[in-house]
């Protein structure tokens, strides 16, 4: 390549150059800032994973998956994955083979960094690019697949549905500009290569414009125009990216080596939270995932608003969005970022002050019924004998409110002849999840530590939990050496395994509900499953698994009526008939009773669909 | 004032007129469900602390309402919020949130440590 211009500089350049000054000026010192804001303990796991050659591999991995291929989003949605991964991979393979060009045809510009950008317009055409046919070639094909992923992406404007979403995010002004800004940058690109393809040389694309552009403009002075305008639109967009959501372009970079470090949310506003703040790309999926989405006024009170609130910091706003929400995860879940939504809504909730704060000093351990943990086992059954394993029972406050459960649990273990303890039996200690869930760790922490002495008194092997809200706080923040924490759809299954307990086929059909901490929160699918199918027939709900909507009946929203929940009841039970199954089975007492209020077929618990089928089977 | 009958027991009766009900109308105003509730019981049954405060929603009501704060706190110490009182709660009143928005809007100076 023919350098045409001595300085290797022209007036154009600055609008660009200015954006990415500002641009990166705004990212460098964030980061720093997000790096600094980290606990020492997160900032020092995080130095150390960028030398952990394992963790590196899995950031690479992420990095190309998630920023570039959008692999999540190709997996939610072909159209959906095209359109994005079209615009992000395109633009950064564009970005470095222009740079890949100034190495090879003018490596003394490597140091001005408009160079790459503008490349077309500095150089004129030699022998040294084999006529275009490789480098240049690559630039037109990759700039056509960023056009076809603007076309597609002016078309989900209007049509949504045709990429998988119902509903999509309303823009705020910032977003708008860098919208369209970001939609006029390779139009823009694309004809003022157009106009010096003649001199630059250029391939299908480019040349072909260009043809075009000379048969009824002879005038080489449209040339610099265009070049403005394409330089004025990467100036645009770069100044307002910082304000709008595509800081998630560089926020996301950022995020994914603290992720893969093991870092998680600790401040409501700081450090990690906040990064997960900026690399919200306000892509709307999470609303259509979001169960209070049924009601119409609560569209606005989804994860993709709570980071634009927060952004604002309307505090108002915050605190209504982030007390509102069941907390079923199922954003986070969805998310093509990783942006955890339930967790953010926590730590939102935890920076609030109460006057009064309970204090759980005064229960004394000892005293009634609370650890009097008596070992009983009432059958004969030889292999359970020869286990010797103790099993405490916690059945937890929503069990309380729902007996058969429990009933049916206890029945289990005593015909399988396990030892076993009713640990509240007669009323205990709650596990202290409601309280974390609104926000008060302390407090939590508090029941964690009275209900962990009582338990490690015991001298139990397994502590078996019948609800999904207690398991899940049991397994994250409970520290009991040596005693294994179980749900009790992992136990009867385990049972099963093991030939404790024999499960007969009926000719019902039953469709599982994942109740969201059991699911979402623990990552329980499979075993629940394997129990129901040993026992009928297993049919699935259309939306099941990490995707299952959540009951409605949720402790996790502070805010929400009992009037105002359901119709998301009514939501989630639709989506659970859809293959008409006679009995639902869930393994969450609150979930039962949720459904029970609405349900026109029955709503049954795990445990007591096995305890039923094994109660009809000795009565024959 | 003048109470009838014999002074074994210090008397129980409540001086309306001296009590400070801002405190209580504003809580009504935040959470007008603070007076659907009508006595049932319910959240009384359930509540897993009222074997150690004697925590009983309604009771806390009924106590800020009179201006018998002290007693309404102490009881509402040991709530853990675990939400059972709202399950059964026949009005469908979100319990969870008044017991929150009571801790935020009294002061138990006392009962700080």
């Amino acid at each position: 390549m023919r350098e045409i211009y001595l300085s290797g500089y022209n007036n154009f350049v600055l609008p660009f150059m200015l954006g990415m000054l500002f641009v990166l000026t705004w990212c460098i010192v964030g980061a720093v800032r997000i790096i600094l804001q980290l606990p020492h303990q997160d900032r020092k796991a995080f130095f150390l994973s960028l030398v952990n050659p394992k963790i590196m591999a899995r950031n690479i991995r992420d990095w190309f998956c998630d920023c570039l291929f959008h692999v999540k989003l190709w997996k939610r949605n072909k159209m959906l994955g095209y359109m994005h991964s079209s615009i992000a991979f395109g633009w950064f393979m564009i970005i470095v083979i222009g740079h890949i060009e100034v190495f090879l045809y003018t490596p003394e510009r490597v140091h001005q960094i408009w160079y790459p950008i503008f490349f077309r317009y500095f150089v004129a055409v030699t022998d040294s690019t084999m006529k275009g046919s490789f480098f240049f070639f690559l630039m037109d094909f990759f700039l056509l697949m960023i056009l076809s992923g603007i076309i597609l992406a002016i078309i989900k404007r209007v049509r949504s549905r045709m990429f998988g979403m119902r509903r999509t995010t309303r823009a705020s002004i910032t977003d708008l500009i860098g919208l369209y800004s970001l939609w006029s940058i390779f139009p823009l690109r694309l004809l003022a290569e157009g106009f010096t393809a003649d001199i630059s040389g250029g391939s299908f694309l480019t040349k072909s414009l260009n043809w075009v552009l000379h048969s009824f403009l002879s005038d080489q002075m449209n040339m610099l125009p265009t070049w403005w305008a394409y330089s004025i639109a990467l100036g645009v967009f770069m100044c307002i990216l910082p304000f709008s959501r595509y800081m998630h372009i560089p926020a996301e970079i950022l995020l994914i080596p603290l992720r893969n470090a093991g870092i998680h949310v600790s401040h409501a506003r700081k450090g990690f939270a906040k990064l997960q703040v900026y690399s919200c790309p306000g892509c709307g999926v999470c609303i259509d995932a979001c169960p209070m989405g049924t009601v119409k006024s609560n569209i606005k009170d989804t994860t993709v608003y709570l980071n634009r609130q927060i952004k604002r910091y309307n505090e108002k706003r915050i605190e209504e969005i982030s007390d509102k929400c069941l907390l079923c995860g199922k954003c986070t879940a969805v998310c093509p970022v990783g942006v955890e939504g339930d967790k953010m809504r926590i730590a939102q909730r935890s920076i609030r002050k109460y006057n009064i704060s309970p204090d759980y000093s005064n229960i004394d351990i000892n005293q009634g019924n609370l650890s009097k943990n008596i070992f009983v086992s009432t059958s004969n059954n030889v292999v359970s004998k020869n286990k010797n394993e103790r099993v405490i029972y916690f059945a937890g406050c929503m069990t309380a409110l729902t007996p058969s459960i429990s009933k049916s649990m206890t029945q289990i273990l005593e015909k399988c002849g396990i030892d076993y303890s009713f640990m509240d039996k007669d009323g205990g200690i709650c596990c202290g999840r409601p309280m974390w869930m609104a926000g008060r760790f302390d407090q939590a922490k508090q029941m964690i530590e009275k209900n962990t002495e009582i338990i490690t008194k015991s001298g139990a092997d397994i502590l078996l939990l019948s609800c999904p809200i207690c398991y899940k706080i049991f397994k994250e923040r409970y520290r009991l050496e040596g005693i294994e924490i179980l749900h009790h759809t992992e136990y009867i299954e385990r049972l099963v395994k093991e030939g404790i307990l024999t499960l007969e086929k009926s000719g019902s059909s039953y469709v599982f509900h994942d109740p969201c901490e059991l699911g979402r929160g623990c990552g329980i699918y499979d075993q629940p499953r394997k129990v129901i199918s040993g026992l009928g027939n297993l049919v699935e709900a259309s939306q099941n698994g990490k995707e299952s909507i959540c009951c409605g009946g949720s402790l996790g929203s502070l805010t929400l009526g009992f009037d105002k929940r359901k119709t998301m009841t009514e939501n989630a039970l639709h989506n659970l008939t859809i293959a008409d199954p006679d009995v639902i089975v869930t393994a969450c007492p609150l979930c039962r009773s949720t459904f029970n209020r609405y349900s026109d077929r029955p709503v049954k618990d795990i445990a007591e669909i096995v305890e039923e089928q094994y109660r009809k089977r000795v009565n024959i | 004032m003048n109470v009838f009958g014999f002074k074994i027991s210090p008397s129980s009766a409540i001086d309306m007129d001296k009590v400070d009900r801002a405190r209580f109308e504003e809580l009504c105003r935040v959470e007008p469900d603070a007076v659907r509730c009508m006595a049932c019981g319910s959240c009384s049954a359930t509540c897993p602390a009222s074997a150690f405060s004697g925590m009983s929603i309604r009771k806390v009501l009924l106590m800020l309402q009179r201006g018998k704060e002290k007693d309404a706190f102490r009881m509402m110490r040991n709530c853990m919020l675990c939400g059972k009182c709202t399950m059964v709660c026949p009005r469908g009143i979100n319990t969870r949130h008044l017991i929150l928005s009571i801790c935020r809007i009294y002061d138990d100076k006392e009962g700080k440590q």
